[in-house]
């Protein structure tokens, strides 16, 4: 069952709302706007009752998966339980009420909370400082990457180029690019770790840094991660952290030990905020000495118990967005932090890595293993086994959907063929694993017996496979002119688009 | 030159007199997907040997276009905007590119039909 | 400890089936000299002690009543209908992950391209995107797509944009070496100008005449609104604006200290392939059903990677559905109606606040909808004086341009009512 738009249900002359002040006297906008200030023609949002309306988005809410309903095995998103003490708390009106420009006085819990979430962070990967401001993983990302650039700078290096391993997430390369720098791949080994010799002979006084996810994106640790961080340092690059797994070892190693510079982490993966079907996350960045000057501004700073808002910091790259960052996402992880507390999250990372090698275990012989384990958090197997039988990753991840399992990642990192990532994450109990290790047993088998099927699935959802390539092709034929439907937005009958 | 050749970033180019063909190969085409949407440049512009002229899209994937040969854009298949799908339907015939009036000589480096397959193999998990 | 879910029991289990004696062996990889002793934390607690710890930091902020709040600047006390919290709390929505496998995402995906129509909409213009993650980085991100699209290296900052837009715009544009000017005329270098309406002060400017002369320069128009204003105000689609941005934060978000809120971005169809961020299309599966997509990914960072021209990877997702809601029970009406109530209690406050003594409107020529700058003789005394009245006076925005010494902006909206703005005048009287 689809849902219509609220547009299609729109009803002429359905009851508008009633709303505070519609008996306010004196001239309106009509009397003392010139004319060509107003508006000409009235919007054409959709009139819906309230009780239509909640119907709609009750309708619009079971046409989704999430955590709530679904295990979601999705390498590198650590999608682990949502607390909703989190949700408790970033809405007391105590929080959810402040005006960003009230005065500091007013704000010292605000600010306490910000000042206690830094240290904690601080304390779980190993960095000297950390900046909350960044709103997401990417926007954190290169929030890091400016500030490198701007400390060589500053030291009077011009860097042009920044190292990304071939099995790196898109958002690296991107970043890097978008900061001002060159990419150059470096390529991993056969193991799927950095290759040593590859890095060596691709870093030189040209390089301001090298990105790496440690463990990488096959889920396992580079085990010359000490060596590696001294090749670069030995250049005069720094090192950058990303931090998509962190989940795999808080309170078991840190980043900063490791000889990282800057420590880019994800609240909405490790430190449970929800992922809101998209977003708002917050990609807090964390800095060793060399980089502190260059925070984003402000900092909150904390003197004899009182807390403030430093402006003034000369050297900083200035602001990356407006205000002091994802605030009711801050409030949520700290909650998080403190209910777990030191022990707590030892014990996630130590569950996170525990239950992966167990998954794994259970689908060695199912499905192909590029890789030795052990592993850490997650792991990568290929469907390539499956080749033969016309079955690919995607057939496999779409039968799980029909299964009521959400599909692992697939095609990623490009580095495995048919790659199935999968990440069970500390929050999914024994059986709900065995359960999807039974269900990986019984695709595979069906691919063995009957592949047709699996081309066929999902079956059971609100719709089947969508076919984006024709989407793609009359969103193209929109944008030439060639026609008059935009297809990324609803466009109704007596509507003109401009 | 009546045969084919290719470049090691899966273009192909065919030559009569002083103008060239493009096009992308069919291990390309087969690569990408569905194309759904090309970026071309406009006849006349003026073209060096790897120069990135384009981008070809499919829903997953988005690779630049390189010019096999030097010289000056003479012809862009327009049919390609409405039907971008002849490019995998067929990519040596109908779905041709672009055409460029060649500036000298073709390159050196140009592969023949083995030497493209050894590259396609070595790509080719 | 809470929310791990295994036993000690379930653990040993786990570990005969991997054939390993203990965790040591599956932490074998890491070097002994990385390995912590635990984490330098306090341990951790109940839910009970949590939020006990977890409140007292929020009952050590003062929280105004939002009928005596008088200070915008980007962030306003709105009426949120609580039906946006009871949309934005189903776990099916805040839980859910990012809409990549399509059949699994319906809710979300319809409820943003709900969101996407909505904002095109209001706007005037012809596609908008998924959303961003404020005004000022969607500013930032427009200026960038300005940039790519013209070719050329400058954009010029038009009159008074929020001061906080501009440093993101700055931190934007000296990533790519594109430079930014406050003031003056569009030239052949310019590749956009941009203006806010109404503008940081609450002042309204000439978008019309702006964009002309913008175009016969060759630079795109960004125009940066305020949604609510776009009820009554001519949209930037209306006066040939190429781009529009802003802040979505009035369309049911909470104040929550800056953030979370939520940007909005739309443009004119040429423009289209240059938007950064997301875009839900519609789509059909196989039986003919009707259902939405994720569209246009090719432009994005996970497969652009380094040729990407913005490297966002989200949107504010669960943020927009609010927006969509609020939208959605408004309707065209009640967005008009929200809008005009402001408009008038604002202008009646405007005119009481005028005639304080050494007190007037900062520019009485220009007009206004709901927040307004008044020239205030010792602001600073005046807004400590209303504060010890649980008044939240207006903004002193001497603090970002100092040639505004002594001009304070007051905001009025629909839950200002007569009463509170009788408080305030009292408070200010005496």
């Amino acid at each position: 069952m689809t849902e219509p738009l609220s547009f299609e249900l729109s009803r002429p002359n359905a009851p508008s709302p009633r709303l505070p002040g519609a008996d306010a006297a004196g001239p309106g906008s009509g009397d003392l706007l010139p004319g060509d200030q107003l508006r000409k023609r009235e919007p054409a949002l959709p009139r819906l009752s309230e009780p239509e309306i909640m119907r709609h988005y009750s309708k619009l809410a079971s046409l989704n998966f999430s955590i709530s309903e679904q295990f979601y095995p999705l390498g590198s998103c650590t999608m682990k339980y949502n607390p909703v003490a989190n949700e408790a708390a970033a809405s007391l009106p105590g929080f959810a009420q402040l005006h960003p420009y009230q005065d500091e006085e007013t704000v010292q819990g605000a600010l306490e909370l910000m000042w206690r979430l830094e240290k904690a962070l601080c304390a779980v990967v190993g960095v000297d400082r950390v900046t909350l401001q960044p709103a997401a993983g990417a926007h954190g990302e290169w929030t890091a990457l400016r500030m490198i650039k701007a400390y060589q700078h500053s030291k009077g290096e011009a860097r042009s180029e920044v190292l990304v391993p071939d099995s790196a997430h898109g958002t690296n390369p991107a970043s890097a690019a978008l900061s001002g720098f060159q990419v150059v791949e470096v390529k991993s080994g056969p193991d799927g770790r950095i290759s040593l010799a590859d890095l060596e002979s691709k870093l030189s006084p040209r390089t301001a840094a090298l990105m790496l996810t440690n463990p990488n994106t096959l889920g396992l640790f580079e085990r010359q991660i000490l060596d590696i961080a001294e090749l670069v340092h030995a250049v005069g690059a720094m090192l950058y952290y990303d931090g998509a797994n962190l989940n795999a070892f808080m309170g078991i190693c840190r980043p900063g030990d490791m000889g990282f510079d800057a420590v880019h982490m994800n609240l909405h993966k490790t430190f449970t905020t929800p992922h809101g079907g998209g977003g708002p996350g917050a990609g807090p960045v964390g800095v060793k000495a060399e980089l502190v000057p260059f925070l984003p501004r402000p900092t909150v700073e904390r003197a004899n118990g009182h807390l403030t808002l430093d402006f003034k910091r000369p050297q900083s790259i200035g602001r990356v967005r407006s205000f002091y960052g994802n605030f009711g996402m801050l409030v949520r992880a700290y909650t998080y932090i403190v209910a777990m507390g030191g022990d707590g999250l030892t014990q996630a990372s130590r569950d996170a890595v525990l239950s992966a090698n167990y998954l794994r275990k259970q689908v060695e012989d199912d499905l192909e293993m590029p890789h030795e384990g052990p592993c850490m958090h997650e792991f990568v197997a290929s469907a390539r086994n499956l080749h033969d039988n016309g079955v690919r990753a995607l057939d496999i991840a779409k039968a799980l959907l029909d299964r009521d399992f959400y599909a692992p990642t697939v095609y990623f990192p490009l580095v495995v063929p048919e790659a199935i990532m999968v990440e069970p994450t500390e929050t999914e109990s024994k059986p709900t694993l065995d359960r999807f290790a039974q269900a990986i047993k019984e695709i595979v088998a069906e691919a063995r017996t009957n592949p047709q099927a699996l081309h066929d699935e999902p079956r059971h959802l609100p719709v089947g496979r969508l076919d984006e390539v024709a989407a793609a092709r009359r969103i193209n034929a929109y944008l030439t002119g060639q026609s008059e439907d935009p297809i990324l937005r609803w466009k109704g009958p007596e509507q003109s688009v401009r | 030159m009546a045969d084919r050749r290719y470049t090691k970033t899966h273009e192909w180019v065919t030559v009569d007199g002083k103008t060239a063909t493009v096009g992308i190969t069919d291990f390309a085409q087969a690569q990408l997907g569905d194309v759904v949407f090309l970026e071309l440049p406009s006849v006349g512009r003026k073209v060096a040997v790897r120069e990135g002229f384009g981008v070809v899209e499919s829903v997953k994937a988005a690779s630049d276009l390189y010019a096999p040969v030097a010289g000056q854009i003479a012809a862009v298949n327009d049919k390609l905007s409405t039907r971008p799908e002849l490019i995998n339907a067929d990519p040596y015939g109908e779905g041709w590119i672009l055409k460029i009036e060649l500036a000298g000589g073709l390159p050196s480096d140009l592969l023949d039909e083995d030497g493209y397959k050894k590259v396609t193999e070595a790509a080719a998990h | 400890m809470p929310y791990l879910v295994h036993s000690p029991e379930d653990r040993e289990a786990m570990l005969e089936s991997i054939g390993v004696r203990s965790m040591d062996d599956l932490l074998v990889d890491i070097p002994q000299p990385l390995r912590a002793r635990g984490l330098e934390l306090p341990a951790g607690l109940s839910e009970f002690e949590t939020m006990a710890i977890v409140s007292s930091l929020a009952s050590r902020n003062r929280v105004f009543a939002d009928r005596l709040t008088f200070r915008g600047g980007g962030v306003y006390r709105r009426f949120i209908p609580a039906a946006v919290a009871a949309v934005t709390s189903k776990p099916e929505f805040y839980t859910a992950y990012t809409p990549y496998q399509p059949e699994a995402s319906q809710g979300t995906l319809q409820a943003i391209y709900e969101f996407q129509t909505l904002i095109a909409e209001l706007t005037g213009l012809d596609v908008a995107n998924a959303s961003l993650y404020d005004g000022a980085t969607a500013v930032g991100e427009a200026a960038m797509m300005a940039h790519t699209h013209t070719g050329r290296n400058e954009v010029v900052v038009h009159g008074y944009l929020h001061p906080e837009y501009t440093e993101v715009l700055r931190t934007f544009a000296d990533a790519r070496g594109i430079k930014v000017r406050k003031g003056g005329e569009a030239n052949a270098k310019t590749a956009a100008v941009i203006l806010q309406q109404p503008d940081f002060l609450g002042l309204l400017v000439d978008a019309r005449g702006i964009t002309e002369s913008a175009h016969q320069a060759g630079a795109l128009v960004i125009a940066c609104v305020d949604p609510i204003s776009l009820a009554i105000l001519a949209p930037p689609g209306e006066y040939g604006a190429d781009i529009a941005v802003g802040e979505g934060q009035q369309l049911g978000l909470a104040p929550s200290y800056g953030g979370p809120h939520v940007g909005f971005i739309a443009c004119r169809r040429e423009l289209v392939r240059r938007l950064p961020g997301r875009l839900v299309g519609s789509a059909h599966d196989a039986a003919g059903r009707r259902g939405f997509v994720l569209a246009l990914s090719a432009r994005e960072q996970h497969i652009r990677r380094e040729k990407a021209s913005s490297n966002i990877c989200t949107n504010h997702s669960l943020c927009a559905l609010a927006a969509s809601v609020y939208m959605t029970y408004m309707g065209p009406i009640g967005m008009r109606q929200v809008a005009e109530v402001s408009f008038k209690r604002a202008h009646a406050l405007a005119g009481r606040l005028a005639a304080l003594p050494g007190w007037g409107l900062a520019f009485p020529e220009r007009q206004f909808l709901y927040e307004f700058p008044v020239r205030v003789p010792n602001p600073r005394a005046v807004i400590k004086k209303l504060g010890r009245k649980g008044i939240l006076g207006g903004l002193d925005v001497s603090r970002w341009f100092r040639e505004l010494k002594g001009v304070v902006t007051f905001t009025c909206t629909e839950v200002n009512d007569v009463a509170a703005l009788d408080e305030l005048m009292a408070a200010l009287e005496s």
